[in-house]
């Protein structure tokens, strides 16, 4: 792998052919060994499944993938327009829809560019050389004299055949080819500029924008009352009463299911909350002790995964050791929209608008849920708040789809409400990591022996069994067996393995699949929290070493991208060891390429840590990111902002709370996020390019380095080691004896 | 029946009179700009201006806002002429999922509308109440700045 992202451009196959250039796609000689198409093609492989050009000439690209707030829509019509040689205005953009687009599962693990980014640059190229060909037909002179050119082929003497006049129905309709005419690099004229993103006029304008915006005629809005907690029961609930509310339409009850529609929002709202009253429920103790709860983790049962066991029989002996537990709590994903979706089951046919990450695994869980045949259930994808993840967008589509089936002819619009949505999204996991390492006597690290603990990560696709309402109807559906995910990309062991050089290496992944708080996808998966612990842990054997954090890391480090990211973050931020910091002031730094297989991105912060109130008071963060090929730089650079800012949030503040039976992370006050106040002054992000690079997503890329360099820098500023997160007031406090 | 003003124009609406105005303006008028995020006052996502004021429309019932004034996103400019905030947050490219950032606009039109040249920290106490969870609070800030030079007729 890493020998070919030293090839440099030229000396790539470039032959010149036609008016472009073509260049076999830098992965094509590992592609050709196994035949497989580049990206999503080899799932999808028509090319009329990812384009088509009308007789007029407009062009629609599809993509199975979701816009998430990510700005992947914008990313795909550069992709698409700089290997169709037109404007980005020209092309029309299809998302995610089980009607209309390729199948691409979720829009998840910032897999978007190297999936349908990468298929639809290929599936683009090899359109254009089919227009080329079919050009030099029509012009009746040879392809080398032709160029494409704002949507026409056209000759030497300026004559222009329009794209739409070159194709017929069937032109598109082919298999995709090994390999691609695709533009080089140094021509592109649209990908690696900061295109302004397609989706932000219409949502400063007020325009409709969301999947939370969709009204359609006769619409009525569905609310759900979900029950007190996990292990709670429906005892019993008089419904006469709120069927006499103003603009009720229906009560719905189905086991532990208890819904609620009417014709106006707010007065589904109220019904709701009458409904809420008159429910009894029955309730259960059948969460641990949250004050034991990561013993309480080890404890439960599981199975020990062995990710790695190298030993060397040569390494220097080791004079210090050093040992340490890292610990991260219940997080949210903690969408600031409610999640929100809309259905209507009319002539046999239930469709779901939704803001899901994955249009036909919805789909899936649907057909599976209401026993209806999958080409009679139609989701597609509209845009919600940003989601970070598998978050409740499933489930309201699903509680949407469940009340439009039960009520054909008639949409219904549910929205869930801010406790709803805290109570009941599946959480990111909690995970105890511990971590034991050695140096020799020149400072190197000879051992690292390394272990996590935690539940899954990912209930996907868990069908009807992974839902509320699969789970909480008098019949319900069992969910699927809890899946540990798999290496290299992994999931609670996801980045368990750190890129740095040790000769003897053991790792471990403690599968503790007990799903007592509902869990499934968050934003790095377990990336964030082993980063965390590992990169907390290399500023504690550099401390040990008395070696410079950035030179330790370095040190280790033999990967070349690896060595730019950290050397252009070191120098963006004036990193200097050693340097002379006012009392309270602290820096810190930390790197990891996201999976071990994504972006490189390196994160440096700078804090001052208030000694009377342990507040941290964030004053700056530089990163530097290395995605492959550039897309966007400023995409890239708002990916990387954000990511920075979340996962400051989560490590100085997000822990979900709970007791025996219900949570208490009920609303923001509950489960407080960083505001404004908290804010770094500034965030600087340094993109470094790699033209002809395959594409690595960015979104997830910086979670992981900004948890362990914020640690790092409490720890310069205080003297102590904050290993448990949220490392909060309180924490800093008691550490530093307040 | 209420009657107020809304972006300059008179509006009659018959929402109950408990009925929050988010739910007025969304539900009834069927306007977009205002958003729900919490229903409680923690997150400002429903942020309108009730006589120029910040307001947090999700606890505001319909029946308070009888003959006064009211401003949404949807009153700051179009598409075809957008008005400074909405030029300076499409030119910062203040946005993610972008949920946010019609409560975020509206608090800052509050501030602009009193402070000609808000420094960061101003905009950033002014900004305290309303929550993003993108991450895209560096951008805003710089987008209200910005929104400030054009106000006073810069050109950047
Ligand atoms: S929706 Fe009004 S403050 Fe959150
Ligand atoms: S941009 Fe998504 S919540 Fe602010």
């Amino acid at each position: 792998m890493s020998a070919l992202f030293k090839t440099p451009v030229s000396r790539r196959a470039v032959l010149r052919g036609g008016s472009a250039l073509i260049v076999s796609f830098s992965l094509a000689p590992a592609l050709l060994a196994q035949e497989r198409l580049p990206g999503a093609l080899q799932n999808t492989p028509q090319l009329d499944a990812w384009l088509r050009i009308a007789a007029d000439g407009s062009i629609t690209v599809f993509t199975g993938k979701c816009e998430l707030g990510q700005g992947i829509k914008t990313a795909l019509v550069q992709v698409a327009a700089e290997q169709l040689c037109v404007e980005p205005k020209a092309v029309n953009l299809v998302t995610a829809d089980t009607a209309q687009t390729p199948a691409e599962g979720y829009t998840a693990g910032s897999l978007s560019m190297q999936d349908s980014g990468t298929a639809i640059m290929h599936a683009c190229a090899q359109a254009r050389g089919i227009l080329l060909a079919r050009g030099a037909e029509r012009h009746v002179l040879p392809v080398s004299l032709l160029k494409a050119e704002n949507g026409a082929i056209v000759a030497p003497d300026g004559k222009r055949i329009g794209y739409g006049e070159l194709v017929a129905d069937t032109t598109l309709k082919v298999r995709a080819q090994l390999q691609s005419p695709l533009i080089p690099p140094a021509e592109h004229k649209i990908v690696g500029q900061s295109l302004p993103r397609v989706d932000i006029p219409a949502k400063v304008m007020g325009q409709p924008a969301y999947v939370h915006d969709l009204r359609l005629p006769g619409m009525v809005h569905g609310r759900v009352v979900r029950p007190l907690g996990y292990g709670a029961t429906l005892v019993l609930v008089d419904t006469s009463v709120v069927e006499k509310l103003p603009g009720v339409r229906k009560v719905v009850r189905d086991g532990n299911f208890l819904a609620v529609t009417a014709d106006r929002e707010f007065r589904a709202i109220k019904a709701m909350e009458t409904l809420a009253a008159a429910a009894r429920w029955d309730e259960r103790d059948t969460l641990p002790d949250q004050a034991n709860l990561y013993a309480w983790l080890k404890q439960q049962a599981g199975r020990t995964i062995p990710i790695r066991d190298e030993k060397s029989a040569t390494s220097a002996p080791a004079v210090k050791q050093l040992e340490a537990e890292y610990l991260r709590p219940y997080q949210m994903h903690a969408s600031i929209g409610p999640s929100c979706g809309v259905a209507l089951y009319k002539d046999d046919l239930l469709t779901v608008w939704s803001h899901a990450q994955g249009m036909f695994p919805l789909r899936q869980a649907i057909s599976q849920l209401l026993k209806l045949p999958p080409e009679k259930v139609r989701c597609i994808h509209m845009e919600g708040a940003g989601c970070y993840g598998h978050n409740g967008a499933d489930d309201a589509a699903v509680d949407a789809a469940y009340l439009a089936f039960s009520d054909p002819g008639t949409p219904v619009r549910v929205q869930w409400m801010r406790h709803q949505e805290h109570q009941w999204e599946p959480y990111g996991s909690a995970m105890a990591m511990g971590v034991r390492g050695s140096l020799d006597a020149s400072g190197r690290i000879v051992e690292w022996d390394y272990a996590v603990w935690t539940d899954t990560h990912s209930t996907r696709p868990g069908g009807a069994g992974s839902t509320l309402v699969g789970q909480h109807i008098a019949t319900p559906f069992t969910p699927p067996p809890a899946n540990p995910g798999a290496q290299p990309a992994g999931a609670g062991d996801r980045n368990i393995v750190p890129l740095y050089r040790v000769p003897n290496m053991r790792l471990l992944y403690h599968f503790r699949p007990h799903q007592t708080l509902r869990v499934s996808a968050l934003r790095g998966l377990g990336a964030y929290a082993n980063v965390f612990a590992i990169e907390s842990f290399m500023d504690e054997l550099a401390a040990a070493a008395g070696a410079d954090p950035v030179e330790f890391r370095l040190r280790h480090m033999e990967e070349a991208r690896a060595v730019a990211v950290i050397q252009r973050t070191a120098a963006a931020f004036g990193w200097q060891a050693d340097a002379r910091l006012p009392k309270g002031r602290g820096r810190g730094f930390a790197f990891s390429r996201y999976k071990n297989l994504g972006a490189y991105c390196a994160v440096a912060v700078e804090l001052d840590v208030e000694h009377e109130t342990g507040r941290v008071r964030l004053r700056r963060a530089v990163s530097a990111c290395d995605s492959g090929q550039t897309v966007n730089p400023d995409g890239i650079r708002n990916q990387i902002e954000g990511g920075i800012i979340q996962a400051a949030s989560w490590t100085l503040n997000e822990q979900v709370n709970f007791d025996k039976r219900r949570i208490a992370s009920r609303d923001w006050s509950r489960y407080p996020i960083l505001r404004f106040a908290d804010m770094f002054d500034s965030i600087q992000v340094e993109v470094i390019d790699r033209p002809g690079a395959p594409f690595l997503g960015t979104g997830e890329a910086s979670q992981g380095p900004t948890g362990a360099a914020i640690a790092n820098a409490i720890a310069q500023a205080t003297g102590k080691r904050l290993r448990e997160l949220p490392l909060n007031p309180a924490r800093v406090k008691a550490a530093i004896g307040v | 029946m209420t009657e107020f003003r809304l972006n300059g124009q008179s509006k009659r609406v018959e929402s109950e009179p408990d009925t929050p105005l988010l739910y007025v303006l969304r539900d009834e008028l069927q306007l977009n700009g205002a958003k729900y995020g919490c229903g409680l006052g923690q997150c400002g996502a429903c942020t309108v201006l009730l006589d120029g004021k910040p307001v947090f429309s999700c606890v505001v019932p319909v029946s308070v806002i009888e003959n006064r004034e009211v401003s949404t996103i949807e009153g700051l400019g179009t598409a075809a002429q957008p008005g400074p905030l909405q030029r300076a947050f499409i030119e910062e490219q203040a946005a993610q999922c972008g949920y946010c950032i019609p409560g975020m606009m509206m608090r800052a039109q509050a501030l602009l509308a009193t402070t000609r040249d808000p420094t960061a920290e101003q905009i950033r106490r002014q900004l305290q109440p309303n929550l993003c969870r993108c991450g895209t609070q560096n951008r805003i800030v710089k987008a209200v700045q910005r929104a400030a030079r054009y106000m006073k007729g810069g050109a950047a």
